[in-house]
């Protein structure tokens, strides 16, 4: 049982961990939509070209993660959007451009790099049908059609920066209704719906022939999409990225977004196309297509080394509390106590609010899983030893036993059937929690999953939930032999 | 005479009750004593006062002349053996491994943990077949003769049985009974042996101490009691027997 601890943790060791010291990659992130994995990625093939080694760190949830990540040096680059940058992420708002913009910046040790050259910012769309009847080009032209209906996503109907905004702004007389995104464009061409909101460079606006219609008097301000990246990054990485500056007007982003969520195409492919048909890539990048298998066993191995990590310390200070307390009964019900509370904090929440105490990335992850394997460990470790017979007890003592000796050779086995059952648990509960630990850029089998998610992709999800669901069978087939090998057959519990 | 175990004004209370109050008694080296007495006489605490599991309230038990030490318990209670009723064999332990642990625990080589297993085994009456059965696989009468290996393993000077034959049909008991006097005499060693049975106490004991209240009735050789009782209680208890 020894060695296969020790080989177990060799293995862990040995799985990849973000910065390797030496020869750094260039650690490249992104968020969870489409848009952001395409620009990310066509980033990561540009450099992959030009000889820089790349690591991908795709898929944070949210705009603070993603930030924070590049703030703190676990990525160096992702696509953000000039407007994001200006409202959620500058104390200050500023206009991109403006010195206050760059300033605020600079303090945070970061910088935009020239734009893509796309603005993918609010717009509103009616069918090609409507505007072709009624003339419509400009949000301007919708104040002569007073009949039209009006459904909006609700957070663009609450937000001042808005519908209530653009209404004033250009004197619009229709009134509106809330209406769900996703089903906006199938009630818009049904006809039971005129205009509604959409991003400029939503893929599906050309899968349904959508028209979007020109913010004539600029009411919104600017989403231009930019590589946002930490000053620190070499000249010479900049340089290359710059070569995109430009590349990718609205059309152009609408298309390649279609690409892969209306013709299904990956991410890969869809950059490396794009790349080639701007001459700024010579031939395909080979081994990214072919690698699913190499992902998946990469994925796997994180997986294995967040949950191994998490339960091996979780193992080690759990039966350590329940020996430290199961003694007191105040102390071992405040413990229990306590530990159950942090069981009811649900996943997502605690490894969100892992974020400002460790950032993110795998070592937020594993605090958090920990955290969470600990209660199953405690509670059976602490309710095994109070149910030791306390004539057990004495005889261990009474025969000249030290407490070491009757730690080891009488409570800690008879503790065993209950303490197996409590890591048992632990660690199957890890390796369903550890998939949610991709939304804050660990990594794991949770990043296609993710992905998948995002882009509605089965075959991408499956790519995560199968050896997710494999490795919690193997890893309950796993102990249930581990208990069948170390427990005389009638101390199991069951 | 000074004992090998001698209680000194010894008292000890839990809550509110003394169940030993101002104890004198002291115990001759190489002699099986009996303690009788009624439950809660307060024959189980006394000896548990002799291995340090329990400690008195007032007074000095000394073993071996010394008192029961406070530090290096563990290396003084390895020259006590102690077997319990109910036997107190460890469930996730084989018979042979519940009897030699004390040996593992010494470093004792394998070969020869082997032979003293035999060797008590043998002496005890338990077939070496029954070496790798786990206790609950065992009679009662068996369970309770592993007892009395394991606590026979390193050759102690004392030996505590705390009822270790209670609870056992007479005829298990008998053969218990038979066994044990077999094993001290090939292995002799200063006994103290707790129980409620005058009979058995009859059968095992050269020496005998009557408890009542946490006080000593009577105590000396068993037949030198048994033929002058010093009051009616003690008289009557070897009516019964």
């Amino acid at each position: 049982m020894r060695r296969a601890a020790t080989l177990l943790l060799g293995i862990l060791l040995l799985v990849p961990s973000p910065a390797p010291s030496q020869d750094k990659p260039i650690v490249i992130g992104s968020k969870t939509f489409t848009e952001s994995y395409l620009l990310a990625e066509i980033m990561a093939q540009l450099l992959e070209a030009h000889g820089f080694k790349v690591r991908r760190q795709f898929g944070f949830g949210g705009t603070l993660v993603c930030f924070k990540a590049l703030k703190t040096g676990e990525i160096d680059v992702y696509p953000e959007y000039t407007g994001t940058i200006s409202e959620t992420i500058l104390a200050h708002p500023a206009p991109s451009g403006s010195k206050d913009f760059t300033d605020q910046l600079a303090a945070l040790g970061l910088q935009t790099l020239p734009g893509f050259g796309f603005d993918n910012t609010y717009a509103l769309a009616v069918t090609g049908k409507t505007a072709q009847r009624l003339g419509l080009k400009t949000i301007s032209d919708l104040a002569r059609q007073p009949q039209l209906r009006v459904g909006l996503s609700h957070e663009f109907l609450d937000r001042p920066d808005g519908w209530p905004g653009l209404r004033a702004a250009y004197h619009l007389p229709q009134s509106s209704f809330g209406i769900d995104h996703g089903l906006a464009y199938r009630a818009l061409l049904e006809g039971r719906l005129d205009v509604t909101d959409a991003y400029s460079t939503d893929g599906d606006i050309l899968r349904y022939g959508l028209v979007v219609l020109r913010d004539d008097r600029r009411f919104f301000p600017d989403y231009h999409a930019v590589p946002l990246v930490r000053r620190d990054l070499s000249a010479a990485a900049k340089e290359v990225l710059g070569k995109l500056a430009g590349r990718i007007d609205d059309a152009r982003m609408r298309e390649l977004n279609a690409q892969v969520s209306v013709a299904g195409k990956s991410f890969a492919e869809v950059a490396a196309g794009f790349l080639q048909d701007e001459g700024l890539v010579a031939a395909p990048p080979v081994g990214r297509l072919s690698g699913i298998a190499a992902s998946m066993l990469k994925n796997t191995l994180v997986h294995l080394k967040l949950t191994g990590i998490a339960v091996l310390a979780a193992c080690v200070i759990g039966i350590g509390l329940a020996l430290a307390v199961y003694r007191s009964k105040p102390i071992s019900t405040a413990v229990l106590y306590l530990a159950g509370l942090l069981q009811t904090i649900p996943s997502i929440a605690l490894l969100a609010l892992m974020i400002p105490f460790a950032g993110v990335g795998q070592t937020p992850a594993i605090i958090a899983l920990f955290l969470y394997s600990l209660l199953p460990i405690v509670r059976n470790g602490v309710t095994a030893l109070l149910t030791i017979d306390p004539l057990l007890r004495r005889v261990a003592a009474g025969l000249g036993l030290t407490q070491y000796e009757q730690l080891r050779h009488v409570y800690l086995p008879l503790a065993l059937p209950h303490v197996l059952s409590g890591l048992r648990i632990a660690a199957v509960v890890s390796i369903g929690t550890a998939t949610l630990a991709a939304f804050i850029g660990a990594g794991g089998l949770g990043d296609p999953i993710v992905t998948g998610l995002a882009l509605n992709d089965t075959g991408l999800i499956l790519q995560g939930a199968v050896p997710a669901a494999v490795l919690a069978i193997l890893t309950e087939l796993g102990f249930e032999l581990l208990e069948r090998k170390c427990i005389p057959r009638h101390m199991l519990s069951s | 005479m000074r004992g090998i175990i001698e209680f000194d004004d010894v008292a000890k209370r839990y809550d509110q009750t003394w169940v030993i109050d101002a104890l004198n008694l002291g115990l001759s080296e190489g002699r099986v004593t009996a303690l009788v007495g009624k439950s809660g006489a307060g024959k189980s605490t006394l000896l548990q006062m002799v291995n340090g599991l329990i400690r008195p309230d007032r007074g000095t038990v000394r073993v071996f002349g010394e008192p029961v030490p406070v530090r290096s318990l563990s290396r003084f209670r390895r020259h006590i053996g102690y077997a319990v009723q109910g036997t107190g064999l460890f469930p996730h332990l084989r018979v042979e491994k519940n009897i030699a642990l004390l040996g593992r625990l010494e470093d004792w080589a394998s070969e020869r943990i082997s032979e003293r297993v035999d060797e008590l085994m043998a002496l005890m009456g338990l077939e070496p077949s029954l070496r790798q059965r786990y206790p609950h696989q065992l009679s009662g009468g068996q369970q309770q003769r592993v007892g009395i290996c394991r606590a026979m393993f390193l050759r102690p000077d004392i030996l505590l049985l705390d009822e270790p034959f209670s609870g056992v049909d007479p005829l298990a008991r008998e053969e218990i009974h038979k066994r044990f006097h077999a094993l001290m005499l090939s292995e002799p060693a200063t006994v103290l042996l707790v129980t409620h049975d005058v009979a058995e106490a009859v059968r095992l004991a050269s020496d005998i101490v009557v408890l009542d209240g946490g006080r000593v009735l009577q105590a000396g050789a068993l037949e030198q009691v048994k033929r002058h009782p010093a009051n009616d209680a003690v008289a009557r208890l070897f009516e019964s027997a």
